[in-house]
């Protein structure tokens, strides 16, 4: 089974989101990047079956040559190889087109992307592979085994969850669940090294329309301060969220 | 040229954010100077989307579509974009409305925006604000195709009647076996409880509340509200309580009317999850827990005795109030 598992470059949670050049660009400096969580439980399933099935694991970054560490870092995670499609990921199709002509060349088997990248929450990319390539799709996932050409799978519903059963090949939008946050890899000294010895192949873009495009960035308004109430005086929280805020 | 919504619903009866979509709709269409279609899939009486604003619906009754199937829902949504010649589709951000959507902006070439909040900021150029950084900022995206697809982020817009009544015709796509690669075998949902996705309230609880015997407090507080329960990410993966009530980040993401934390420090990962509820209460036994930072109302003391006497009072207070 070949697998390929695409990344995203995502600033890490704690950083501070700044825009710069007249709010029209997310700000850079100082900002430190990690593989965005939703993909990197899917990284860590997909290591999973190589292990247990045999499978490789191909991971896959549309982004400029500043996204590097992080393929590395999935390389020493245990990934087999890594690509690069050299090419600023302007929305989500530009992204989804890229990946969809990896996927055609590279003849993957499952596909696990992200259900959503922490920076623009777009939540778009994985059905939109599917879209372009007509392969079946399950988002939300938050379980996957495979069988030969059978998949069993779990999806998260509003208010439970669902089984299903496709076939490969796959795209799939994963989520926490695929593993658990213990059963993440931190990568040791062996794979760092290994890491620099794996293929990391860079690939120029295919030409793909542009349908939308971020042309501003607004904070939001600071909040007021916390309305503090004493502990002894709970008629008055009541009394604040019936009259004034109006939730109760 | 008419807005086509998709307007969900489950168990036969729609869902509250269909009305929230085609309130919003109504607003978009006026702006835009036409009219608002709704699809509807296996619904007998439609009638109740005409009080939100919906000039016209196109119903499906189709046995195949008994279960959601993101694909053949996809399909369908195409067909009556097409059928309407609509420039805009407006589609919620319920699990399967997500799952759907990129379906459908692929199969109508259309640029898609997702979580948005408020009403297009222009029609032309036709730019809407989104959430985007786990809420930490608002993009403003433009969307240059002929077709758009909105999504729109969950409680961001509210429901708002308008006098009308709705023209239903039967609609009849067809609907291909290759939509349905993907077969649901089974379906568990947690009965007689408000589900996270649904709730207007959410009574959450950290791991200030010790060990999962004292989860009584929570559930008891949320039954007087009507609230769902849910907690923070320490406490599930201590396993005292579900994955499925993990709330922040990586959990479930929740845009409620009211969220109340219990003994949660309110760490930056939990509140990228939950920031986009309207109201914030914390309830914590130290004044320095940075959830104090974000909440609009905040209680510095123990929970212990604060919980019980809160939910006695709102007890009182529901009991006067129906």
């Amino acid at each position: 089974m070949k697998i390929l598992v695409c990344i995203s470059h995502v600033p890490d949670t704690t950083s501070k989101i700044n825009f710069s050049n007249g709010d029209s660009e997310f700000d850079t400096n100082g900002v430190q990047y990690v593989i965005n969580p939703n993909d990197e439980f899917g990284l860590t399933r997909a290591i999973w079956f190589q292990e247990q099935q045999g499978a490789t694991v191909t991971v896959v970054n549309v982004g400029g040559p500043d996204t590097e560490p992080t393929l590395r870092k999935a390389l020493a995670i245990g990934a087999n190889e890594a690509i690069r499609v050299n090419a600023n990921p302007t929305d989500g199709f530009f992204v989804a087109k890229q990946l969809a002509e990896v996927i055609k060349n590279g003849g993957y088997d499952l596909v696990i992307a992200g259900k959503e990248s922490l920076d623009y929450n777009g939540g778009m990319v994985p059905g939109m592979i599917a879209g372009i390539l007509g392969s079946n799709f399950l988002n939300s996932c938050t379980s996957v085994t495979v069988d030969g050409n059978n998949v069993k799978a779990v999806r998260e519903i509003d208010g439970g969850k669902e089984t299903v059963s496709t076939t490969l090949p796959l795209i799939i939008g994963g989520q926490k669940g695929l593993v658990e946050e213990k059963d993440l890899r931190i990568p040791n000294m062996r794979g760092i090294m290994t890491a620099r010895t794996k293929a990391l192949t860079i690939l120029e873009p295919v030409d793909a329309p542009v349908n939308t495009k971020a042309v501003k960035f607004e904070k939001p308004a600071p909040k007021s301060a916390v309305k503090l109430v004493s502990a002894d005086n709970l008629d008055e929280l009541i009394n604040l969220l019936h009259n004034e805020a109006k939730v109760i | 040229m008419s807005i086509l919504i998709y307007a969900e619903s489950a168990e036969g009866k729609f869902k509250k954010v269909a009305f929230e979509l085609a309130s919003y709709a109504k607003k978009v269409a006026e702006s835009l100077g036409t009219t608002v279609t709704a699809l509807t899939v296996n619904i007998s009486d439609v009638s109740e989307l005409g009080k939100y604003g919906v000039d016209k619906v196109l119903k499906v009754n189709n046995d195949k579509l008994a279960g959601f199937t993101a694909k053949a829902y996809a399909d369908v949504i195409k067909q009556a974009a097409e059928k309407e010649g609509t420039k805009v589709v407006l589609l919620s951000s319920t699990t399967d409305s997500i799952y759907l959507s990129s379906l459908v902006a692929v199969a109508l070439n259309a640029g898609f925006a997702s979580n948005v909040v408020g009403l297009p900021l222009s029609t032309s150029p036709f730019q809407v604000k989104r959430n985007a950084f786990s809420n930490k900022a608002f993009n403003i995206t433009q969307i240059d195709t002929d077709v758009k697809v909105l999504g729109l982020a969950k409680n961001s817009y509210g429901i708002f009647e308008s006098a009308g009544a709705a023209a239903a015709e039967d609609f009849n796509p067809s609907i291909g076996d290759n939509d349905f690669g993907v077969k649901v075998e089974s379906v568990e949902k947690v009965t007689g409880k408000v589900s996270i996705a649904d709730a207007d309230i959410v009574v959450s609880g950290g791991r200030g509340l010790k060990g999962p015997e004292n989860w009584g407090l929570v559930e008891n507080l949320a039954e007087v509200l009507g609230a769902a329960t849910a907690c923070s990410k320490p406490v599930s993966d201590l396993g005292w309580r579900p994955h499925s009530e993990h709330v922040g980040q990586t959990g479930k993401p929740v845009a409620t009317n009211l969220y109340i934390a219990i003994g949660i420090s309110g760490a930056i990962q939990h509140i990228a999850g939950i920031n986009s509820s309207k109201v914030k209460v914390v309830i914590n036994n130290d004044p320095e827990a940075p959830f104090f930072k974000v909440a609009d109302y905040g209680i510095v003391g123990d929970a212990f005795e604060i919980v019980p006497q809160l939910t006695e009072k709102l007890k009182a207070f529901k009991a006067q109030h129906s």
